[in-house]
């Protein structure tokens, strides 16, 4: 108690001292939170946007069907089962997949043609706009697909493809609609067509790769060839992608909080080593060296406690108002690979401020304590007259 | 031992490694300060005043002999109860003050209170009087660093005095004063010396200092050269008499 007191004494006593170390620290708080809070909720977006633009509630894939092998799309076709379809009592959106080459202004490029039902409700895609009526394949692309293309809308453009029997056939393909959406696996190399329409250019009528389900969380009701792909498989990937992002996030992490630390332990050395004289006058007038030890300790461990209520308060409003408001993301970022929104939206979980608030107190506690045991090697007799031992 | 001896020194020797070899700061002093003495330990620097002074405060070891301060042995005691020791019954004064600078004057009178666990309304009483003892009640909230050097010394001596020590262990007090507060301070201790019947032990050489003392001892060469009491004190004339039931 009375090191307590005493601590809190020296800490208000040092004035301008005490507040830059605490806004310092502040300022590690606030940062921290800030970093982990954007990455939190640029994962949950990033989840958020892939289920409601590709994943749905889970998937039903043809059991040959590998989206990272190519080859595989030429026998991963099935007829769709009305029971499959119908069975999650919530929207489906069967989708054929096969590969196919465009001739943009005479260029040639490889892409992937996605037949959807233009109704379909399983997917947040604007399908839509593949219900034209025109001589032309309908055609919805997004926005990196136009880019890396350099189609507009209205362009037509050659598509060739090779059908179920292994004839090549190709037909002029219409841009009706170019999306903008942040998950780049939907949009980049791809082109959507009517699914009718590539079940009929392919000779595979009733037939498709995988089969959405809609944006509840489904249970497997698969039979062969049918395989259900549930959420965590289907965004295994993309939780990889978080994994490795947390890493980095914790090396910021731990930078920032190196800084702040190395800001506590510098003050508290120099605290040391300016205050020998008042150490050996605290010893002279009746503390043990256990007891000036823990003062020192209690002192760095208030730095914290202070500088959390500094934090708090400007923190909180500050973080507050990006949590409701977002962080806007460079233009470039759309090209990374990733889901990411225009906007970030913060996520502050009440488990990311306690467990960040406790940390770097019990970190600064550490940090106050190690230069503090240099005190027990102080000899009195010349801690008094300020020489160092 | 005497039964009113508050010190009792025997054959107290102590050395310190300074590089390779070892000097010897005190060689075989035998001594022995009872209770209400105002005595000075003089001598020219390197004497070996401020090693007896600190070793006496328990500030510091003997190597050989014995050094009995209230009946405890200082090459005995632990950190802590060294540290019981100087925080119950020695109070120090330095000759750089060794004020704490964050802290108001009352603040530092009330320091060693605050170890003892003292109440607050009885810390408060105590410091009061220490203060007032001194005449710094007007300073209460002032720092250290506001005050003059007279003041700084002052304050030194009320937060020595406010636990009402046994012993007060006072090194070289006027070394940083003018002639005038020098004086003022010394009279300041004899007062409480006569008074509270405290035991005053000094290190110092300021001539003005030695003029109260009524016991010299002059150590050279770690030893002690003479030891020799007066009953009237030089500067003592100086000093009017206490009234009747004064108090710090």
């Amino acid at each position: 108690m009375i090191a307590l007191k005493l601590a809190y004494r020296n800490l208000i006593g040092a004035g301008r001292r005490t507040w830059l170390n605490v806004i310092v620290l502040s300022m590690a708080y606030v940062l921290i939170i800030w970093q982990q809070g954007l990455l939190d909720g640029w994962n949950r977006q990033a989840l958020r946007d892939m289920i409601e633009w590709e994943i749905g509630g889970g998937q039903y894939w043809h059991e040959d069907y590998d989206p990272y092998d190519p080859f595989t799309l030429e026998d991963s076709h099935a007829l769709v089962p009305t029971a499959l379809a119908d069975a999650s009592g919530q929207p489906t959106a069967p989708i054929l997949i096969t590969q196919a080459t465009i001739y943009p202004q005479g260029r040639m490029q490889s892409v992937v043609l996605k037949g959807v039902a233009p109704d379909q409700k399983a997917l947040r895609l604007p399908t839509a706009a593949l219900q034209a009526d025109i001589p032309e394949i309908p055609t919805l692309i997004g926005t990196r697909m136009a880019t890396s293309a350099n189609l507009h809308m209205g362009d037509v453009v050659t598509v060739r493809w090779r059908d179920v029997n292994g004839a090549f056939d190709a037909a002029e393909a219409k841009i009706v609609r170019i999306m903008k959406t942040h998950v780049s696996t939907v949009d980049q190399g791809q082109l959507w067509l009517p699914l009718e329409r590539l079940q009929t250019m392919m000779q595979m009528p009733g037939e498709s790769t995988i089969i959405v389900t809609g944006q509840r969380p489904s249970e497997d009701r698969g039979r062969s060839p049918w395989v259900f792909r549930d959420r965590a498989y289907l965004s295994r990937d993309l939780s990889e992608m978080i994994r490795m992002k947390s890493v980095s996030g914790y090396i910021m992490y731990a930078i920032l909080l190196s800084l702040a630390l190395l800001a506590i332990f510098d003050t508290q050395v120099l605290a040391i080593f300016r205050r020998r004289k008042e150490i050996g006058t605290l010893i002279a007038l009746g503390m043990t060296r256990g007891a000036v030890i823990r003062l020192f300790t209690i002192e760095g461990a208030m730095h914290g406690i202070l500088a959390a209520i500094v934090a708090a308060a400007y923190g909180i409003p500050l973080l507050s108002l990006q949590a409701i408001q977002g962080f806007a993301m460079p233009q470039a970022v759309d090209s990374f690979g990733l889901a990411i929104a225009d906007k970030i939206f913060p996520v502050y979980s009440a488990g990311l401020v306690t467990g960040t608030t406790l940390t770097v107190l019990v970190a600064v506690t550490l940090v106050s304590f190690i230069p503090a045991r240099q005190i027990a090697r102080l000899h009195p007799t010349d801690a008094i007259k300020g020489k160092l031992s | 031992m005497n039964a009113s001896a508050m010190v009792s020194i025997h054959g107290l020797i102590k050395r310190f490694a300074i590089g390779g070899s070892q000097f010897t700061a005190l060689n075989g002093i035998d001594l022995m300060f009872n209770k209400g003495e105002f005595a000075g330990l003089v001598g020219p620097s390197g004497s070996g005043k401020t090693t007896l002074l600190n070793i006496i405060g328990s500030l510091d070891v003997p190597s050989e002999g014995t050094v009995m301060v209230l009946g405890q042995s200082i090459g005995e005691l632990t950190h802590r109860q060294a540290a019981r020791l100087r925080n119950e019954h020695l109070g120090f004064i330095f000759q750089t003050y060794n004020l704490l600078p964050v802290y108001t004057v009352f603040e530092n009178v009330e320091f060693p209170l605050l170890l003892l666990k003292m109440p607050a309304a009885r810390r408060r009483k105590a410091v009061l009087n220490a203060l007032e003892g001194v005449g710094l009640t007007d300073k209460l909230d002032s720092h250290p660093a506001q005050l003059s050097g007279g003041e700084s010394q002052r304050v030194a001596i009320a937060r020595a005095m406010v636990k009402s020590p046994q012993i007060v262990l006072a090194d070289e007090p006027t070394a940083n004063l003018d002639a005038e507060n020098s004086h003022r301070i010394l009279q300041t201790m004899v007062k409480l010396n006569t008074e509270l019947t405290t035991t005053f032990i000094f290190a110092s050489h300021d001539e003005k200092v030695i003029g109260y003392l009524r016991r010299k001892i002059t150590l050279n060469d770690g030893k002690v050269v003479s030891d020799n009491r007066f009953e009237h004190p030089v500067n003592m004339a100086n000093i009017e008499p206490a009234p009747p039931g004064g108090s710090a």
